[in-house]
């Protein structure tokens, strides 16, 4: 009688330890879920700060170098194209596309004094310098804690429980550079 | 644009071994250990007054008196640590002629610190500007949540973009890594007392007349008891002073310069920021023995100039040394 109760009793412990472990690593598992997914939102908050600077932006543009149309139609068709990407990957290679776009029409407004010397222009410049870098450092912040949250899914013995629960493996916010390179002799 | 390796896992400034994890653990250990300490230096205090208190009322020493004194201890060091705590920080910035700003005071200063928020993963700081003529800048607060970054309108003038963005990713670093919890307790509980027993061992070398006129038995306790307390504090003060250098030691400095690269990747703007600041010989006069470990460097300059390295306070290391430590990680 005595030893069956003790099995039982040894058993009882083990499961228990067994499943306050199952939730210890669960719950971490979901807090690195979350923080992915509050730095994939900070990404959007400053893409989308970007697409609604655009427009201010070009209308200024035009202002002073309406004649650069070109320019500012492709940056335009760069920002809708960001805006209607559909995976992490079309994202970011849309975002880097714009970026270069962006990058050519500030190297432009060189050639026009007036237009570089507009409180507006100014403003908005220092607005979208900020919102690039922003965006840049969300990416970065967003792959660190990718990377943690994809190393924790994997490890022994979080992946059982990852696996358990369909924890899947997050993908990365990385720069296309190709795009950032080839963009300056894209024609439309 | 700050052109960041888009796997931001590969990329460390910190030593070996080392994340920042382990930092906001030892921060958060030496806080509660400080508070922990400055209970027990509360404690022995009241203890050593009552005890002086019950043989001059030839009482002999009690229990009860004693359980007393020790409860009174536990009271004050509660009280002024609830105060150090809680308010701590704002007395900081308003004992450093700190004035907050909103975003369209300063669109640009308010844009780097939100891009080093964004880039520790981190809640926005409350951004203060001090209207001084001195270089410097320093961050306050218990936690990242309650956090504010300060800086000079002098070091704000000085900085281009990048190397704003150093100092400002320098402060997080220091929010990141919960040093503004330690330094704001050090600065608020250790250097008050610090001074005031500056004050008091002055008052005692110099004040010895007025004692000796003071006649009747109630005066001459209340003297007495001042007396302990003066004593005790002379004893303490040089201990506190030594463990004011431990605590804010100056590994504290490098490591968030380190942090400070983590978030910016861009080790030069800091280092050209730092090579301003060491260039500069305006002292910063709201800055005090106290307050003086907070700031990104050393804000009290004697007479041969910036820094004074032999001396007990030498709470920041070099800056010729952490310009070329930030070199090493240009590559």
């Amino acid at each position: 009688m005595l030893p069956i109760i003790i099995v039982i009793g040894g058993l009882v412990v083990i499961l228990l330890v067994i499943a306050l472990a199952v939730i210890a690593i669960y719950n971490g598992l979901v807090a690195k879920r979350v923080q992915c997914e509050n730095g994939w939102a900070q990404i959007d908050v400053q893409l989308k700060r970007r697409y609604d600077l655009i427009p201010n932006l070009v209308e200024t543009v035009k202002g002073y170098a309406s004649h650069e149309k070109e320019t500012l139609e492709s940056v335009i068709r760069a920002r809708q194209q960001a805006i209607d990407a559909g995976s992490v990957g079309e994202q970011a290679q849309a975002e880097s596309f714009l970026t270069a776009t962006l990058g050519k029409l500030f190297a432009l407004s060189e050639a026009y004094p007036e237009l570089k010397a507009n409180e507006n222009f100014m403003q908005l410049q220092e607005e979208l310098t900020s919102t690039e870098n922003k965006i840049g450092f969300a990416r970065q912040h967003y792959n660190d804690v990718v990377s943690r949250y994809n190393t924790a899914c994997q490890q022994f013995p979080a992946n059982i429980v990852a696996g358990m629960f369909n924890f899947e493996q997050r993908e990365f916010f990385e720069v296309v550079d190709e795009a950032v390179r080839e963009a300056p002799q894209v024609q439309f | 644009m700050t052109d960041a390796p888009a796997h931001a896992d590969k990329f460390s400034a910190y030593p070996p071994d080392l994340t920042y994890h382990d930092l906001i653990a030892r921060n958060k250990r030496n806080s509660a250990l400080l508070v922990l300490g400055m209970g027990a230096l509360s404690v022995a205090v009241c203890v050593a007054v009552g005890v002086v208190i019950m043989l001059y009322a030839n009482g002999g020493v009690s229990l009860p008196g004693l359980v007393l004194a020790c409860v009174v201890g536990v009271f004050v060091v509660s009280m002024t640590g609830c105060w150090s705590y809680f308010s701590g920080g704002r007395a900081l910035l308003a004992l450093s002629g700190a004035r907050e700003i909103q975003k369209a005071d300063d669109p640009q200063l308010f844009n780097v610190v939100e891009e080093m928020s964004i880039a520790a993963g981190l809640p926005m700081p409350r951004v203060f500007v001090m209207h001084e003529a001195a270089l410097n800048a320093f961050a306050t607060g218990r936690d990242p949540r309650h956090a504010a970054v300060a800086i000079t309108t002098g070091l704000r003038q000085r900085l281009t973009r990048d190397e704003l963005a150093g100092v400002m990713a320098h402060e997080m670093a220091h929010i990141r890594h919960h040093d503004i919890r330690l330094t704001m307790l050090v600065a608020t509980m250790v250097g008050l007392i610090v001074m005031a027993a500056d004050v008091a061992g002055r008052s005692l070398r110099y004040g010895g007349r007025g004692r000796s006129r003071s006649g009747g038995k109630g005066g001459g306790a209340a003297v007495l008891i001042v007396l302990v307390i003066v004593i005790v504090l002379a004893i303490v003060a040089p201990l506190l002073a030594r463990l004011i250098q431990f605590a804010v030691s100056r590994q504290r400095e490098y490591l968030a310069d380190a942090g400070a690269v983590e978030l910016t990747r861009n080790p030069k703007g800091l280092a050209d920021a730092l090579r301003k600041l060491a260039a500069d010989t305006e002292p910063l006069t709201v800055a005090n023995r106290a307050t003086a470990h907070l700031f990104i460097v050393n804000p009290i300059l004697n007479a041969r100039g910036r820094e004074n390295l032999n001396s007990v306070f030498a709470t920041h290391p070099p800056i010729g040394e952490r310009v070329r430590r930030l070199e090493a990680l240009m590559v």
